[in-house]
């Protein structure tokens, strides 16, 4: 096996983890919006996250687009496989990302965008978790297209997922505002973090009994000895996470919630990816399957390798530029 | 009930619809984003704060815009997959890439210093804000080139083979990017965005004249439009007249159809205006100049122009939509020529910001940029038909494996979502331009409630 595909799977599984604690931690504050103690906090809360949501969203798209150029057969089926989710979470990302500008705009229909960001938030997030749900449960694939029927994405297991992203990014969102929002806001995110909190947990459990559950091969993979012992580590630290992070909401902790929170986003991926490895379309088609040509991957990783710590650094800069609590008055 | 819906027409429908909303919000922000990187720099080197008040203004506008311009673009990057798998599939080898690093070099960039240029006024220095500006603007461009290099690739192919399954390789990286429309692609779809703003700003800083408010900011941005009117306007004719020579000789069919010429003919006439039938293969009620479509295409009065009778029925675009759009983004550019021409004999009489009907004139041409560039557009890709990469892959076959039914649904969705969503950006925008610029009141994208570092007298220390 050649080295350029799984350095590609490697970067590319990197980059939408990024996306997913960079963009969930928005997303959450979208989810948790309309729950704000008052119009105060929903400012601040904006304010909070504005400078960072279209960077944030980028992650997303060089997913998508490193994808399409690292392994455009799995592009092409994932695609249509998920039509109408995929559709439905532009749609929401759409109603979300304009809200950023717009509801600092309006007058009279301020209600209405925040509603827009709210509602978008949660359409993306809830589709982004039935797009995974029905990912892990495998994409109906012959010759080199998706062969399966527009809904099959629908289906009881991912509407659980959805449900179980959407607590997920909430766990984000409101460490993130305990972390960058003072009182009253940040007592508000703390108490929604450690009820929100209690789902992920409940979540976390029921994914990691499904999926072996569903699959033999993964549950071959994660309850056979020695691999067991192996793994055994990832689902206990996990669960030492979540209690840490109750622990630390309760002792008025700050930031280090948010980076828990990240560490339990972080397991649970590692989690997912050491259960489809090495599908790319479940179970249908491996990464090196679906790799483009290799001089098609060695030309945008030539670039990659020089481009993307430069972009780690300056999205670094960026946030460093707005560090510490996000004040009301700063941007309106 | 649903099987009669043909997935490729709708996926059509809804792409073109799509990518016409979308390239709306680039053609302008390119422009407005290097503008304001001007602006700045006459704020910094002078000191006048009117440059100021100007540039408050404007980036309020330029953070909706671009807003809007972010998530439409997202949609975009997801309909390859989406609605054209086949596509993704077959050239993906080499399409990929290019995106792969116009997300790289471009997007982040944009997005990543656009948050420090719309909310650092009071968290960075005055240098490192400025620099902001000209890294957004800087990235806009950078976004252009590659996505006109993906573009003009499937336009006029270069530097791949064709591989098993039909997939398509790469050969030589340098041929693709630069192949051989993209050098005279890209200054045009630039110009034609520098334009697009220029229209705009002008036709705001008119109207304020004509209502005789915000004078002095209104003098500046008609001021530099003008300019660009006076200067670009005359450019884009030259980079125009070399885009058209290249699609002769690349894209002859497409050529063809922009004339309405169906016999091949030496010593073609231009026509001006006519009805071009397909069913009978004939410009009906045309007004021809005579040898001039060979005198522009082969700088030869009696050079050899191809007809579209040449092309079996099923290679040949659909002529009206290319015929006509062609013809508005001339008129367009016409139009536009003649204003610069126009504004440059009132500044000689020192008649240029007091001109009734001139600033009238230039109110009304506001939109010309936006509808000369949604014109250009179509005459290019409707004229690549019935081929999404010229000769090589068919639209047809390109289309991804979903059910006709799902894409009606989807577009009618988007088609919901887009008039509320850009309705009311579109609203917001207008209202912004009512307003007018404020003066040294607020700052930034929000309105900053402080004076900004640019204006802190201790920070001029250094």
């Amino acid at each position: 096996m050649s080295l350029l595909p799984l350095v590609w799977y490697c970067l590319l599984i990197t980059a939408l983890f990024l996306y997913v604690f960079l963009d969930g931690f928005d997303l959450g504050v979208g989810i948790l919006f309309p729950f704000a103690p008052s119009e105060e906090s929903r400012d601040v809360m904006m304010n909070s996250i504005a400078p960072f949501w279209d960077g944030n969203e980028t992650w997303l798209v060089l997913s998508g687009g490193g994808l399409l150029a690292a392994f455009p057969l799995a592009y092409a089926i994932l695609m249509p496989a998920f039509y109408m989710p995929v559709i439905l979470m532009l749609l929401g990302l759409i109603f979300r990302g304009v809200a950023f500008e717009f509801r600092f705009k309006a007058v009279r229909s301020r209600r209405v965008w925040d509603y827009a960001f709210h509602f978008g938030s949660l359409l993306a997030a809830f589709m982004q978790g039935m797009i995974l749900g029905s990912y892990v449960t495998g994409v109906q694939v012959v010759g080199r297209s998706f062969a399966g029927r527009p809904f099959d994405w629908v289906s009881a297991y991912s509407v659980m997922t959805g449900m179980a992203l959407v607590f997920g990014y909430a766990l984000l969102g409101s460490t993130w505002l305990v972390m960058k929002t003072e009182e009253p806001t940040q007592a508000w995110a703390r108490k929604c973090a450690s009820y929100v909190l209690a789902y992920v947990a409940l979540f976390l459990v029921i994914v990691s009994i499904s999926v072996p559950l569903m699959n033999s091969a993964i549950r071959h993979l994660w309850f056979t000895s020695p691999h067991f012992y192996y793994l055994l580590p990832l689902p206990l630290a996990t669960a030492v996470l979540v209690a840490a992070i109750w622990g630390k909401l309760h002792r008025g902790s700050q930031t280090s919630p948010f980076f828990m929170a990240v560490g339990i986003f972080l397991f649970a991926y590692i989690g997912w990816g050491i259960s489809l490895w090495p599908w790319l379309v479940p179970f249908a088609v491996t990464f090196p399957q679906a790799a483009a040509a290799p001089s098609s991957q060695a030309f945008l990783l030539a670039g990659t390798v020089f481009v993307l710590p430069l972009i780690l650094a300056y999205v670094a800069y960026c946030y460093y530029v707005f560090r510490g609590k996000t004040s009301r008055e700063g941007y309106y | 009930m649903f099987a009669h819906l043909d997935p490729v027409v709708l996926s059509r429908i809804q792409f073109a619809f799509i990518i016409a909303f979308h390239i709306l919000f680039p053609s302008f922000t390119i422009g407005l984003a290097s503008w304001l990187a001007v602006l700045q720099w006459r704020w910094l080197k002078t000191g006048n704060n009117v440059y100021g008040d100007v540039y408050h203004m404007w980036v309020k506008i330029f953070a909706v815009t671009f807003g809007m311009g972010v998530v439409s673009g997202v949609v975009m990057s997801f309909q390859f997959g989406t609605n054209w798998a086949g596509f993704s599939d077959k050239a993906g080898n080499i399409l990929g890439p290019l995106l792969g690093y116009e997300v790289l070099t471009a997007f982040f960039l944009e997005a990543s210093f656009l948050g420090v240029m719309l909310f650092g006024l009071n968290r960075v220095g005055r240098k490192t804000y400025f620099a902001s500006n000209i890294i957004v603007a800087a990235g806009t461009l950078i976004s252009a080139f590659w996505i006109l290099a993906a573009n003009s690739w499937m336009q006029t192919p270069a530097g791949f083979r064709i591989g098993r399954n039909g997939l398509l390789f790469p050969v030589d990286w340098k041929k693709i990017i630069f192949n051989p429309s993209f050098p005279y692609r890209f200054p045009h779809m630039v110009t034609a965005a520098y334009l697009t703003t220029a229209f705009v700003v002008g036709g705001t800083g008119a109207w304020y004249l004509l209502k005789n408010r915000h004078v002095s900011q209104a003098r500046i941005m008609f001021g530099m439009a003008m300019i660009m009117a006076v200067l670009v306007a005359p450019l884009q004719l030259l980079f125009g007249d070399a885009h058209g020579r290249n699609t002769f000789r690349y894209q002859p069919e497409k050529v063809a159809a922009m004339e309405g010429l169906w016999k091949s003919e030496r010593g073609a006439p231009s026509i001006l205006f006519g009805w071009p039938d397909q069913k009978e293969e004939v410009t009906k009620y045309a007004i021809e100049i005579p040898k001039l479509s060979s005198l522009i295409l082969t700088h030869d009065p009696n050079g050899l122009v191809r007809g579209l009778k040449e092309w079996p029925k099923g290679e040949r675009p659909p002529v009206p939509v290319v015929f006509f759009a062609f013809r508005v983004m001339v008129a367009l550019g016409v139009l536009m020529i003649l204003t610069g021409l126009t504004a440059l004999v009132l500044f000689l009489k020192k008649r240029l910001f007091d001109t009734k009907w001139f600033l009238r004139w230039c109110v009304a041409m506001s939109p010309a940029g936006f509808l000369a560039v949604l014109a250009g557009w179509c005459v290019t890709e409707t004229g690549r038909q019935p081929w999404v990469i010229e000769g090589i892959l068919r639209t047809s076959d390109a289309v991804s494996p979903v059910m006709g039914f799902s894409v009606a649904l989807s577009f009618c969705a988007f088609v919901l979502t887009y008039a509320v969503v850009f309705g009311a950006g579109t609203y917001f925008i207008l209202k912004l331009i009512r307003k007018g610029p404020a003066q040294v009141e607020t700052y930034g994208s929000h309105g900053l409630a402080q004076p900004p570092l640019f204006t802190d007298p201790a920070s001029k220390k250094d």
